[in-house]
């Protein structure tokens, strides 16, 4: 089995003056693995993953992304551009004048051309049935488009897995069934968090949820390739 | 929702064909000698320069005559105040004031100047799309925060405005009406200080979402910027221009 993509061991991470809401947290993301996440409002869900982003410092605990250790904010800059990061609200992810100038902005952060990052933004469009919106403002678009867009943006990235934080929020059914059947045409690891158990057995192959600032795993899954282990020090192997 | 389309930067002008870098440079070499000059004669060469520009950029004559009203209204003061507190030879009298000769002068060089500078502004780069002000601002050199700034502003400024109607509107429709008291001057000091706070934290998310980006403290632009020979032909015009109205000085 090849190394995993995300591991966290232990994490502790919360906001000042209260109790850190993650309380030893461990997870495990293979490459090419699908995990789900539930959990109630305020449990923690989008605190792990600002965490694993390194947009949120942690109290302790240990995070490796690609295998490598992330020590400071130079780490995470550099695992970062291999992680697709959709956030809830998709007008907090789009700042550019137009559609392609949004799409575009991370694969010119990656250093590619402006021939070459404008190519990527219209083939990614052009995947996403999204081509006629190009020239649009984001501002102005419709929830559903700017979710579809927001994806459009990371996915030009070609990252190694997505994370997703409440991808369906405020989406009509159609918006919905688009962004599943997408999802699952992708040959991408995707750490989904979700109110939404019914969307995530849809695009996850294993559900876990998150209580008490632990990970539980939510059902007997084939996959359960994202471990937790409430007492985190039980000895455990991704070999079979 | 009005204010995020920047209208006047939607031509096909041979003043839209320059490169943004040059029209800058341009308003820049330009717009020197206009806010120092001294007397009539400059000045009013700036502002038939200037009105030449303004005809090459053919703006939308409704919406330029809107914002040339708006501009002309503060000298309208000028010509109300300064002749009244300059000192000089009197035209008439106000009651006690006098309504000088010195001071009429002095008004309508700041007309001419004000003027001047405001139809140079609008050819040269009220025709500038936001995103390549930034990126030519950037490439000529200015601070990478000042753009970010500029940029972040003109994008979010609107956001900011709907938001705040969307507090003002949640207010009324629980029967919130602004009067003089202070149930009012709180609760507007309320929904400005929630304003603020939802700003900050937004920022903050979009700053977020931008390093998850691999943003870097550079913007980068898709659109080429291309210098070619009108370009550095309307820096030397521009250059040449400024020449005239510093020799008009000297010759004043």
């Amino acid at each position: 089995m090849s190394a995993p993509l995300i591991e966290v061991q232990g994490l502790v991470c919360g906001y000042p003056g209260r109790e850190p809401v993650l309380q030893g947290l461990d997870l495990t993301l293979l490459p090419g693995q699908k995990a789900g996440l539930v959990g109630p409002n305020g449990s923690g869900k989008t605190t792990l993953l600002f965490a694993i982003m390194g947009l949120l410092t942690p109290r302790a605990g240990e995070i490796r992304l690609f295998g490598k250790p992330m020590q400071g904010p130079a780490d995470f800059a550099q695992a970062r551009l291999g992680l697709g990061f959709l956030f809830q609200h998709a007008d907090d992810q789009l700042f550019s004048p137009t559609v392609l100038d949004d799409v575009a902005f991370g694969p010119l952060n990656q250093g590619l051309s402006r021939q070459e990052a404008r190519k990527r933004a219209e083939e990614t469009l052009d995947m996403l049935g999204l081509r006629d919106l190009a020239q649009r403002t984001p501002y102005r678009l419709s929830g559903g488009e700017q979710k579809l867009v927001a994806l459009a943006t990371i996915l030009a990235m070609r990252p190694q897995a997505l994370i997703l934080d409440e991808p369906t929020t405020g989406l009509d059914v159609e918006t919905k069934a688009r962004i599943v059947t997408l999802l699952n045409g992708l040959d991408l690891a995707v750490l989904a968090v979700s109110h939404e158990p019914d969307f995530l057995g849809r695009i996850t192959t294993s559900l876990f949820s998150l209580r008490q600032g632990r990970l539980h795993e939510s059902r007997a899954a084939a996959h359960a390739h994202l471990h937790v282990h409430a007492e985190g020090d039980l000895p455990h192997s991704h070999d079979d | 929702m009005p204010g995020l389309d920047t209208p006047l930067s939607r031509g096909d002008s041979l003043v839209h064909r320059l490169d943004p870098r040059a029209r800058l440079l341009g308003f820049l070499v330009f717009s020197l000698p206009v806010a120092l000059v001294q007397s009539q004669a400059p000045a009013l060469l700036g502002l038939a320069l200037a009105a030449l520009l303004l005809l090459l950029s053919r703006p939308a004559p409704g919406l330029f005559l809107r914002r040339l009203a708006a501009v002309n209204l503060f000298t309208a003061f000028l010509w109300v105040f300064v002749p009244l507190s300059a000192p000089g030879q009197a035209l008439f009298h106000l009651g006690p004031l006098a309504y000088t000769r010195e001071g009429a002068a002095l008004a309508l060089l700041l007309t001419l100047k004000i003027n001047a500078a405001f139809l140079a502004v609008t050819a040269l780069v009220a025709s500038i799309a936001p995103p390549e002000l930034g990126c030519a601002l950037q490439a000529l050199g200015l601070p990478e925060k000042l753009c970010h700034l500029l940029l972040m502003t003109h994008r979010y400024l609107f956001v900011i405005q709907r938001e705040y109607q969307r507090l003002f509107t949640a207010a009324r429709a629980r029967g919130f009406v602004p009067r003089t008291s202070g149930h009012t001057y709180r609760t507007f000091a309320w929904l400005l200080g929630m304003l603020l706070v939802k700003s900050w934290d937004r920022a903050e998310r979009v700053h977020q979402a931008m390093l998850c980006r691999g943003f870097t403290g550079r913007f980068y632009c898709l659109t080429d910027l291309r210098c070619r020979a009108a370009d550095v032909l309307f820096v030397a015009a521009s250059l040449a221009s400024a020449a005239a109205m510093v020799l008009a000085e000297r010759l004043a």
